[in-house]
């Protein structure tokens, strides 16, 4: 247990989350490598099968980043992707899923550092709750 | 193909009749019902079908089926997901011997119903049905055991398994019937396609490609929720869509077919016709269509609690999106430790 590497899948929303990522980067900010980034045009573009099929193939937990309530580039993609992922943890709950696999935060374009200290935090506690679980999970 | 026409030979001249079987596994009987609701048309199908087995009308044995050579059964009509050993080697048996296998109904298709008993697994039910229930009279404890010794012998019994699983999961599936139970159109449209050799390609559901809110008859406007409703709780039922009146239809997420029955009946769909052509989870996709609906208005000075307050309405996720296709969803069981 002590060498597992948690799988991160993240969707960073193109006008915000991705934006601040990349400042993450480019301002040489640490954060540990373990997430693998998808660009996405809106929060709201993640559809939560996208995330279930994230934890059935494999991933240790999903990070989905939008931009802060009142700045979403569509208005309100970031509004309906917060309710759907809280709506979807409902249901990771009830079968027996750490619903803490799945994270919904809200990145700015300029805030690279909170960026990665969601990274650094979000696989401490992964590194906590160990594999997924769902990868041995068979009917 | 030599072969059978020597065997046709005795009923030279008649023009052979289709071979029919139909079984159930883990179902309630309805769709054996749904088989008969198609009224007198049941006389046009014996008149072109011979039925082969069929247990839950007609005294047939498994060694009867065992005896027919492989490919005997043109079409086997198989409802009920797969829930014990029993129902498994009975759907690898008339796998063996059919020529097309059909899904029928939910519970193949899908799962059904039985399925949501994946959201616990064989000792937890065991427990409830056999051990701890305050109406039980079973001092010893005694649960099924798939063999027993008794003096006469042995006894056994089909193992039961920890997940209930859909048809194809355990055999290979040309055709999908689904519905709750499937309508007696969809019925007719399948034994038609088969009776004239008009089949779809191979593992094509048999069903239009639409939502169930295609077939309703409801009128619909943009959709913007505060609160979740039970039917009995609307203080005036409107003529307009249930879920702008806020209670949770499946519609959106579910495929048609069944002329939006229920709907007619001023109840909401519940989802039995599964996901949507290209949908790959039906909860999933309901959990987005609702959320997406569910407190839109002033959504954007919405705090954080009343957000939760919001999703905390709906209290069961898995009994009310995935009613009829948890064994199908990407999530298909419970995770036990």
């Amino acid at each position: 247990m002590k060498d597992f590497e948690p799988n991160i899948i993240g969707f960073l929303c193109n006008w915000c989350s991705y934006a601040g990522a990349d400042l993450a980067g480019t301002s040489r900010m640490k954060y540990p490598p373990n997430i693998k980034s998808i660009r996405v045009m809106c929060s709201g573009r993640v559809d939560p099968i996208f995330i279930l099929e994230a934890l059935k193939k494999g991933a240790d937990g999903v990070l989905v980043a939008g931009c802060h309530p009142g700045d979403c580039h569509y208005q309100s993609g970031n509004y309906k992707t917060n309710r759907r992922i809280k709506l979807l943890k409902k249901f990771l709950e009830e079968m027996a899923v750490n619903p803490n696999r799945v994270r919904f935060e809200y990145v700015s374009a300029s805030e690279g550092a909170k960026f990665a200290t969601i990274v650094t935090e979000f696989v401490d506690e992964l590194k906590k709750m160990g594999p997924n679980p769902l990868k041995d999970v068979k009917v | 193909m030599s072969k059978k026409k020597k065997e046709n030979k005795k009923d030279a001249g008649k023009k052979k009749k289709l071979q029919l079987a139909f079984y159930w596994a883990a179902s309630c009987g309805g769709c054996e019902i749904a088989v008969l609701d198609i009224d007198e048309k049941i006389l046009d199908v014996v008149a072109v079908a011979d039925i082969l087995f069929w247990p839950v009308a007609l005294d047939f044995k498994y060694k009867d089926v065992e005896a027919m050579k492989d490919n005997t059964i043109d079409v086997c009509f198989f409802n009920g997901g797969i829930r014990n050993s029993e129902q498994e080697q009975i759907a690898k048996l008339l796998r063996k011997k059919s020529k097309v296998m059909v899904a029928f109904g939910a519970c193949a298709v899908l799962g059904g119903i039985p399925g949501l008993a994946n959201v616990t697994n064989k000792k937890e039910i065991f427990d409830v049905v056999y051990k701890d229930n305050p109406s039980l009279d079973n001092p010893k404890k005694i649960v099924p055991k798939t063999s027993v010794k008794v003096k006469e012998g042995t006894l056994t019994l089909p193992e039961f398994y920890d997940s209930v699983s859909r048809l194809d999961h355990v055999i290979d599936v040309d055709y999908y019937l689904p519905g709750c139970p499937p309508v007696p159109d969809l019925i007719m449209t399948a034994v038609g396609a088969i009776v004239e050799g008009k089949l779809p390609p191979k593992g094509s559901v048999i069903g239009p490609l639409k939502s169930v809110c295609d077939e309703c008859r409801f009128e619909k406007s943009e959709k913007k929720i505060k609160e979740i409703k039970r039917i009995y709780e609307l203080d005036k039922f409107e003529e307009k869509c249930l879920l702008e009146q806020g209670v949770i239809c499946m519609g959106p997420a579910t495929r048609g077919s069944c002329e939006a029955r229920c709907l007619d009946a001023n109840m909401p769909c519940t989802g039995c016709g599964g996901p949507t052509p290209n949908a790959l989870d039906q909860g999933a996709k309901m959990i987005s269509a609702l959320a997406s609906i569910l407190g839109i208005e002033g959504e954007e000075n919405m705090s954080d609690e009343e957000v939760e307050k919001l999703i905390e309405q709906v209290v069961d996720p898995v009994g009310t999106f995935y009613k009829y296709g948890l064994p199908s969803a990407l999530i298909n069981r419970r995770v036990d430790k």
